[in-house]
């Protein structure tokens, strides 16, 4: 991963003090809550429902041992022992006290670590696939790429008071897993009929209450033009992004407005002049970078005893080979695999991580994964080089310590917001729904026999459980004071990206896990051999669902007459 | 007289802002005209006391290379976050080759001034009441950068590249 030279740590202590003065400043009363707003929020500092909340930045997910221990330390001393992995693979805490928010900065930073542009108007967090590096199917490893845009994006002069929320996401596989089509940019590495190397961009993706899938604004990009192409996207944005009304204002709307011709073609005319200037990047630069990503030290192992070992175990231990089967990922070296750490067991707020749960994570990387954690965007935690013949013993530690649940990807490996328990943006509680699902669904072999589904919760149309790609989709809306709950289909989040389509009218909280059932009911009568349930509803369409839920004689209790929010 | 920071020091300062909405005979003095009633007159006006401000949703293309007919050009900030202004500073430098004074005004505050001085801006009109002193200390809030701007223009790999070779 990318270690910090004394420039870069001179430039997050460099931040530290300066939020430590801003924050003396605003409880010193001069500094404006107005004007201290956009400053805190840059660094990650909301004002929540109960208490502040600090989001510290994960770039692209990867974190050392030394930092999940650092991460396990804070949340002792300054939260109440547990955090909280995002949709954005970063980490948040949900009981800080905002005086000690500059010391929090100042620990993260001994670790390399900081808060820096996780919220605001500004150039998020880049986010990219859990399996970098690692993945059989990669035509590139995108992290460096992600590392170079970190890098371009911290404190951007031009750029830290946009119109809006920017954010970016890079693949380096055909199968999408960062959601790029989805995000204000989305770069896909692609090859050229020349064999390079370079990018697909996309823009004007983005969930929020206007979903809309991104549009290719370049075919193909040359690797050394990246920051200025991206500088030139940043400027027409900047300059002419909505700013009046903050639901019009992401990139979506403007590439909407003008079509994405349009755009793709002033972001050409704008880039003309930038494109030779200094900030086009060198190949000292992008070698320099891509020297940190290189291979851990693999052993040269035999993949087909390894295998036959794991299934010998696998068949002796019911549970182990659950595991085996929904936890774990083909690797590209023979030998090894990457492991999903499960952050969904039921009765547990998807996504929470305890001080303690942290610290035998970090310790087991240590054993058994070169010391790296990956967060992903999934709200679960991977250690990403285990060899095979690790895989027992480490399943046994997992489970002691409550993460090698083995339902990921299944229905109740589900992604879920912080909601109305802790967010002030929020219109309905998401974990309480998200639990009772769990505890509706407890049959793994129920869960099992339904295959890879995803069901993702917002508590809003802000949309950060990323309802709208799940293949069911619940979000909650306020109705006069009462929660309410509205279902989608049909949405999904890979190489197909696809956003659902709001069933009906909504539900009382009580009524969301009957309704899940009946879905899944359709789902299992309805299916050809094993067809996943995003299939079966692509091939009989919304009807037989709707049907079963919102029978044409009878009323179903509390059903609530809202014709749901229409899509864009 | 009002204090601005110019060129990180605290100084005194006599230029006057015209009101966009302005009409009749123009005051005496050192006066900001709004960019639109500078296209509009253009013809019958001075330049030689003349300096301009750009609103923060106005064309600077429509100023472009005449930029350096201003001795100081301003661009306003209606709201502290309305970031345009900082795409039109970079611009007047780097497109139009604007070597004047380029001015901050309406809201910046003091944390934005790093921010500023990268994108080109050299004077710096606060709202009333801001500590000036304490203003200056935000100048050096970060000695490098990683991406180049008006200064430095040059990445800081490109900084470091030069430095190792």
């Amino acid at each position: 991963m990318y270690i910090y030279n004394e420039q870069d740590q001179k430039i997050i202590e460099q931040r530290v003090a300066q939020f430590q003065g801003q924050t003396d400043r605003y409880l010193a009363g001069k500094l404006t809550n107005e004007e201290f707003l956009p400053l805190r929020l840059q660094n990650g500092l909301y004002i929540q429902r109960l208490a502040p909340m600090l989001r510290i930045a994960v770039p692209y997910g990867l974190l050392s041992s030394a930092q999940v221990r650092k991460l396990a330390h804070i949340t002792r001393a300054y939260d109440k022992g547990y955090c909280h992995i995002t949709t954005r693979q970063n980490i948040q805490l949900n009981w800080p006290q905002l005086e000690d928010v500059p010391k929090i900065l100042g620990e993260l930073a001994e670790v390399q670590m900081h808060a820096v542009q996780t919220s605001g108007n500004c150039i998020r967090n880049t986010t990219s696939d859990q399996f970098a590096g690692v993945s059989q199917d990669e035509l590139e490893d995108p992290r460096p790429w992600c590392e170079i845009i970190r890098q371009w994006s911290t404190f951007h002069p031009e750029f830290a008071f946009l119109p809006r929320k920017f954010k970016i996401a890079v693949c380096g596989t055909e199968g999408d897993r960062a959601a790029i089509q989805v995000h204000d940019i989305g770069i896909q590495i692609v090859k050229n009929s020349a064999g390079e190397i370079g990018f697909q961009v996309l823009a004007g993706g983005g969930l929020g209450r206007t979903p809309v899938i991104g549009s290719v604004i370049r075919e193909f990009l040359p690797q050394k033009d990246l920051l200025t192409y991206l500088d030139a996207i940043l400027r027409v944005y900047n300059r002419h992004g909505n700013r009046d009304n903050k639901y019009k204002a992401r990139i979506k709307i403007l590439v909407r407005a003008w079509t994405a011709e349009v755009f793709a073609q002033e972001v050409e005319d704008e880039w003309e002049y930038t494109k030779d200037t200094l900030g086009r990047l060198t190949q000292e630069e992008i070698d320099r970078v891509k020297g940190f990503f290189t291979q851990p030290p693999y052993e040269s192992l035999n993949n087909k005893i390894s295998d036959e070992e794991l299934a010998i175990l696998a068949e002796n231990n019911i549970a182990f080979g659950k595991w085996l089967q929904r936890n774990t990922r083909s690797h590209k070296i023979p030998g090894y695999t990457s492991v999903t750490l499960s952050l969904k067991p039921t009765g547990v707020a998807p996504g929470d991580v305890t001080d303690s749960q942290l610290e035998v994570i970090a310790d087991l990387a240590d054993a058994y994964s070169f010391g790296e954690i990956r967060a992903t965007h999934n709200q679960n935690l991977v250690l990403a080089d285990v060899k095979k013949s690790d895989l027992f013993k480490l399943w046994e530690k997992a489970k002691v310590s409550g993460f090698a649940t083995p339902n990921i990807g299944t229905l109740t490996d589900m992604i879920c917001c912080p909601g109305g328990d802790f967010c002030s943006l929020a219109n309905a509680k998401s974990i309480p729904i998200a639990e009772a699902i769990q505890r509706k669904f407890d049959d793994i072999d129920y869960i099992y026999d339904l295959g890879d589904l995803s069901l993702n919760i917002s508590g809003c149309m802000n949309a950060c459980g990323h309802h709208h790609v799940g293949n069911i989709g619940i979000l909650g809306v306020d109705k006069k004071g009462a929660e309410f709950y509205q279902i989608q289909l049909g949405g999904n989040a890979g190489s197909d990206t696809s956003l659902g389509g709001v069933l009906g009218p909504s539900f009382g909280e009580n009524e969301v896990p009957e309704v899940v059932e009946k879905i899944l009911t359709i789902y299992i009568e309805q299916r050809k051999g094993d067809e996943s349930f995003l299939d079966t509803y692509r091939r009989i369409g919304v009807t037989p669902f709707k049907e079963s839920v919102y029978p044409k004689d009878k009323k179903i209790s509390n059903m609530h007459k809202d014709q749901g929010l229409k899509h864009a | 007289m009002p204090k601005i920071i110019k060129d990180t020091q605290i100084v005194d300062d006599s230029w006057i802002i015209i009101e966009k909405d302005f009409s009749g005979p123009l005051p005496l003095g050192k006066l900001l005209l709004p960019m639109q009633y500078w296209l509009d007159n253009r013809e019958s006006l001075n330049l030689m006391i003349a300096g301009l401000w750009i609103d923060s949703d106005e064309a600077v293309e429509l100023v472009g290379h005449e930029a350096n007919l201003f001795p100081l050009i301003a661009v306003n900030f209606p709201a502290f976050t309305d970031g345009r202004g900082f795409s039109i500073g970079r611009l007047l430098r780097e497109r139009y080759s604007f070597n004047g004074q380029l001015r901050a005004i309406g809201n910046p505050i003091q944390d934005q001034l790093f921010y500023l001085k990268r994108c080109g801006f050299t004077s710096f009109d606060l709202k009333e009441g801001a500590d000036l002193e304490s203003a200056l200390s935000s100048f050096n809030d970060f000695g490098e950068s990683y991406q180049g701007a008006i200064v430095p223009p040059e990445p800081l790999f490109l900084l470091n590249s030069s430095k190792n070779n």
